[in-house]
């Protein structure tokens, strides 16, 4: 029996007075693609950021392939590069190139030769297409190749699972869909992916689980078409009819 | 009769002329003094006495007996004093900065408490207690003589300063530069170093700059820590050769010497400020 890569147990957490999470149990196994849905505010960020500890938690408990990411002395720093994240702004560091924004960790984590770490980050830009990118400045590439960049960075950590926190939102919709064919590709390579995002129509295609949240708890969760066409939360059903007058 | 049209120009063209009549005035003051003075130079009408103000601020025979020390002993001296308080302020404002924005309670008001006291004391009071107050208190030398002195001194006062400056710069950079950094294993000290730091810092370069400029000026308040003649700075030398000569030329020579060299550098910090400017569209 394989170890789901990620668990959670009655995580909450408070932004102060307010609480934002509001005690989730959830866990994604290994190969599996599940899509965050709901509406601005429900909480959805705060649980992905809450994963590679990037939040703190208030409360519960967070296993990476049974890890428990939140005990005292955890190895915080190595659990992180097992799960990469993807932004919503791309966060690519603007002082480095592109070859260097994917070797800087591989050689100051992972402790990798510079032949190693660059001949590793040629094959992850070659998997998202940007190989020809490798001596550019983040600050000369549209959107949608910062983001293949981004995911590229991530990749190069080998890392077991993917977080995506809304990774198309800031971009130009004709730059979209290149973004969301590496991430289709990836999920065919079964990759481990959640994914938080307001394309409906990737999470009807990629997803292999869909999951409805508001006000910081999961109202609803299954495969994608149960969901997305046949919601049975009343909460989901307001949600979808109001995303597609849009 | 006048229409509408016309009333509404006259005072228009009224003012413009008073304005252009104004400017006149402005350049035929201009013009006067100028002539004045060089008649007055020329001429010897009297006005006043070139010879005794060549006599006491641009005395060759003074100015030719500078050479070279005010170059190779006391403009050396200034720019070493410079740069090792500048190293030593900058190292100490960062350190500062950074408890500044610790999560640690006591490690931000000590920051804070610092900054405030040194910024509230005038440099030269810091300098006295640094250099004669330190080694009485704990009975131990500071290593370096003048230099070590003085130079801690002055870094003590400048880390206060540049210490705000520095936070203000790792402010800037967006947050999600430390959490992607974060996000692929980096520890934090690592993050702050590869990857925020780096950028703080070509946001902060302008304001650093200015800050050496007011810290080569201060380096002449190390006239108070006593001084060899291999150790004088510039203003320490002029005024040695000003009072044993009794006469200010000294002044004017070691005035031109801090403009060589502080003008380069507020140059080069306009060029910068316009650069980075532009950088950020």
């Amino acid at each position: 029996m394989t170890v789901p890569p990620i668990q959670i147990r009655d995580l909450h957490k408070y932004f102060g007075e307010l609480e934002v999470l509001r005690g989730i149990d959830f866990e994604v196994a290994a190969g599996e693609v599940v899509c965050v849905i709901g509406p601005s505010g429900s909480g959805k960020s705060t649980l992905l950021r809450c994963i590679n500890l990037l939040e703190e938690p208030t409360s519960g408990t967070i296993l990476i392939e049974g890890e428990d990411m939140t005990a005292w002395g955890a190895d915080v720093d190595g659990l992180r590069t097992k799960i990469g994240m993807v932004f919503q702004q791309f966060n690519l560091f603007p002082h480095l190139d592109v070859l260097r924004n994917l070797t800087m960790a591989q050689r100051r984590v992972l402790k990798r030769s510079e032949d190693e770490a660059d001949e590793i980050a040629r094959v992850m830009l070659r998997r998202v297409g940007l190989l020809d990118k490798i001596d550019e400045y983040p600050i000369r590439l549209s959107g949608g190749q910062q983001q293949r960049v981004a995911i590229a960075r991530a990749l190069c950590m080998n890392p077991d699972m993917m977080l995506f926190d809304e990774p198309t939102s800031a971009l130009d919709p004709e730059l979209i869909g290149e973004v969301l064919d590496v991430m289709r590709s990836l999920a065919e390579e079964g990759m481990t992916m959640l994914v938080v995002t307001h394309e409906m129509g990737f999470a009807r295609q990629v997803a292999d689980r869909v999951v409805f949240m508001d006000e910081g708890v999961i109202m609803e969760q299954g495969p994608p078409d149960e969901l997305l066409l046949d919601p049975q939360h009343e909460r989901t059903q307001r949600f979808l009819r109001a995303i597609q007058h849009i | 009769m006048t229409t509408p049209h016309e009333t509404i120009e006259i005072p228009l063209t009224t003012r413009l002329r008073r304005v252009t009549i104004g400017r006149w005035i402005m350049y035929f003051l201009l013009v006067f003094i100028v002539l004045f003075f060089s008649l007055d130079a020329i001429f010897g009408l009297g006005v006043i006495d070139w010879p005794r103000v060549q006599t006491y601020f641009f005395n060759w025979e003074i100015i030719r007996g500078m050479f070279p020390e005010v170059l190779t002993i006391a403009a050396k001296n200034t720019i070493l004093y410079t740069a090792v308080a500048f190293t030593l302020g900058l190292f100490l404002a960062l350190i500062l900065a950074l408890m500044k924005m610790s999560t640690i309670r006591p490690y931000r008001w000590f920051a804070a408490g610092y900054i405030e006291l040194f910024r509230g004391l005038p440099a030269l009071v810091t300098i006295f207690l640094v250099a004669y107050g330190l080694p009485l208190a704990f009975d131990f030398t500071i290593p370096g003589g003048t230099l070590g002195k003085g130079c801690l001194g002055l870094a003590i006062v400048a880390a206060a300063y540049m210490a705000e400056t520095i936070r203000a710069g790792i402010e800037a950079v967006p947050r999600g530069q430390m959490e992607a950094a974060r996000s692929v294993g980096m520890p934090r000290m690592v993050a702050m170093r590869q990857i925020v730091l780096p950028q703080a810092f070509r946001i902060i370069i302008p304001p650093l700059t200015n800050e050496l400029v007011l810290l080569i000026k201060d380096t002449s308040l190390f006239f108070v820590i006593g001084t060899t003649i291999a150790t004088k700075e510039l203003t320490k030398f002029g005024r040695d050769i000003m009072n044993l000569r009794r006469n200010p030329t000294p002044m004017i020579v070691i005035a031109l010497v801090y403009l060589l060299i502080t003008l380069p550098l507020t140059y080069m910090v306009r060029r910068l400020e316009r650069s980075t400017g532009k950088g950020r569209t």
